[in-house]
């Protein structure tokens, strides 16, 4: 499988993630050589078999239900205690529509 | 009292002859593990404060007359990848340097409230992404046994501190081996439980359906110890199991006769030769025990690399896009926008290993190719969980090795990440079922290199899988 710059530059932007130059090449040729390994699944019919996300065991199917009650919450100024910028009891971020 | 070699049975004892207290114990475990860990880098952080106050309350309960709890004094390190409240959480990411988590792990609080003494945060590769430990911003983590080799990964440091003495137990995460093969690298053992019997709630997510917390001790019942005292049902985590906690010591030292054990010959495939003659000799002293060993096929196990490599980065991808400079991570400066400062933050932020995952992960999610990879890989899971289903018809458990070579160099296997993967050729598999396994130390090398054992059993066996590893550490020793 031969991952291209374009490529990474697509799947980098779906990611939100900027990727340098050399970073960029370097990445292509390791996800290249991933894919290719990983596409040894295609060997296997799997037609049959039911897709399985996540490791289930005998429980009722209510079992991880619960009443829906208030329980203790963390106070918000130490939510915000860790956040770059805060004000007013909120994450500040940079502007998000350009005008 | 030596703190280096000391086991829990040692300081309940130390503890109840008034040879030291639980503050004097915390306060040299601390100094010695300072003054040590320049050779390692083994802890990032150590939590002096919220040791002595732990420690302190567990000498004044023995004061009292009234019992310590199962893990009364005991020093304990915890993987920096497990939230503690008031006690930096680094994630060994850029990203979490300064970050100071504002509650405490299930897994944390339930360790404190058996007695247990938390005394600092574990190196490890960045959001638990390795299987060597150079993937921490922090700088990697050598191991104790040989100060030139990897310790594993991605618990590394709690692996390490408890081979170097610096801890008598330490808490870790496993995903596709990251407890069982530090712990075999290190010479330790480590425990890998049933997914779902410990709870996740504080554990910074990787991969949902892969991830678990777990024990490393010097020996089998230690580990048996701290597991009993974080695992069973939590209301804060839904995917935590509600089957009851047994007695995990109650039957550890009953005979293992009459047990059957399976070995998945896939397993013994591209095996180095000394560590398959090491796992041999304890297989013989299994036997000797009055265990009955067959062949087993696990006949999916060829797949199962590329299948948890699909499934670990497509839920990694999900899971560290709340990384983004708005919350709790540092932000990256000059980011004019909100766009900027999510590319910017995550671009500057995060190591070579999560990008790679991060990218490999939005692609197989990614648009007309969701199904040609991540459901194909949900359904090579399930074939891959039914070989185990009817393996642990024929047997009790099965044994096999943790990794097809010992610790190697540092450096070594840095620029082919494809090699690196392939070191969890044998971890993966049980992360992928769900099932116990574990790691157990049985020999070294010509070099003086550890090797592991791995034991595993059906869901929510861990006793009879403790048994057998008690029975193998006290006939071999």
């Amino acid at each position: 499988m031969i991952f291209t710059e374009k490529d990474v530059r697509y799947v980098a932007d779906l990611a939100n993630l900027r990727l340098a130059p050399e970073e960029i090449q370097r990445m292509a040729q390791d996800l290249g050589s991933i894919v290719t390994y990983i596409e040894k699944l295609k060997e296997l019919d799997t037609s049959n078999v039911e897709p399985m996300s996540q490791v289930l065991f005998d429980a009722e199917e209510t079992a991880t239900l619960r009443e829906d009650v208030i329980g203790p919450t963390i106070p918000n100024a130490e939510v915000l205690a860790n956040a770059p910028a805060a004000g007013a009891g909120y994450f500040k971020v940079p502007r998000v529509i350009e005008r | 009292m030596n703190v280096a070699s000391l086991t829990m049975d040692q300081v309940r004892d130390g503890l109840a002859a008034k040879e030291f207290s639980a503050a004097e114990l915390a306060r040299a475990t601390i100094e010695y593990a300072e003054a040590e860990n320049p050779k390692t880098n083994a802890y990032l952080t150590f939590s002096a404060e919220r040791a002595m106050a732990a420690a302190m309350a567990v000498d004044q309960k023995i004061a009292a007359g009234e019992d310590p709890g199962p893990l009364g004094g005991v020093p304990i390190a915890v993987k920096d990848v497990i939230l503690t409240k008031g006690v930096r959480t680094t994630c060994a990411s850029k990203l979490l340097e300064h970050y100071i988590p504002p509650y405490d792990a299930t897994a944390v609080l339930r360790l404190e409230a058996a007695g247990g003494i938390i005394v600092g945060k574990t190196n490890c590769d960045e959001f638990a992404m390795g299987g060597s430990n150079e993937n921490s911003a922090f700088g990697a983590v050598r191991n104790p046994v040989a100060l030139d080799r990897v310790p594993g990964g991605s618990s590394g440091g709690s692996a390490a501190v408890v081979a170097q003495g610096t801890a008598v137990a330490s808490l870790g995460s496993d995903t596709g081996g990251s407890i069982r093969q530090p712990a075999s690298f290190c010479g330790v053992v480590g425990v890998t439980p049933t997914y779902g019997r410990v709870s996740r709630y504080g554990l910074a997510a990787f991969a949902s359906s892969l991830d678990h917390i777990g024990p490393f001790a010097r020996n089998v019942k230690d580990t048996a110890r701290l597991l009993q005292a974080i695992a069973g049902r939590d209301p804060l985590d839904s995917t935590s199991a509600g089957a009851p906690v047994p007695d995990y010591l109650v039957e550890l030292d009953h005979p293992v006769k009459g047990l059957k054990l399976g070995l998945p010959v896939e397993y013994y495939k591209g095996l180095d030769g000394e560590s398959a003659a090491l796992i041999d000799k304890a297989v013989e002293v299994l036997k000797k025990l009055g265990c009955e060993v067959i062949d087993v096929s696990l006949p999916h196990t060829e797949y199962a690399l590329a299948t948890y490599y699909i499934i670990c980065t497509a839920e990694a991808s999900s899971n560290l896009a709340r990384y983004d400079g708005a919350r709790y991570t540092s932000r990256a400066t000059d980011s004019p926008t909100l766009s900027d400062m999510y590319r910017n933050t995550r671009g500057s932020g995060f190591g070579a290993e999560c990008k790679r995952r991060i990218m490999l992960g939005t692609y197989v999610l990614s648009h007309g190719y969701y199904d040609a990879y991540y459901l194909k890989a949900q359904r090579v899971r399930n074939l891959i969980t039914q070989d185990f289903a009817k393996a642990f018809t024929q047997v009790d458990a099965l044994i096999t090795p943790v990794s097809p070579f010992p610790a190697f160099k540092l450096g070594e296997k840095l620029d082919d990440p494809l090699a690196m993967y392939l070191a969890d050729i044998y971890t993966i598999t049980g992360d992928l079922a769900g099932v116990p396994c574990m790691s157990v130390p049985c020999g070294k090398t010509a070099q003086g290199l550890p090797v592991g054992m791995q034991i595993l059993a059906s869901h929510f066996e861990e006793a009879k899988m403790f048994r057998i590893a008690q029975a193998y550490e006290s006939a071999a020793s």
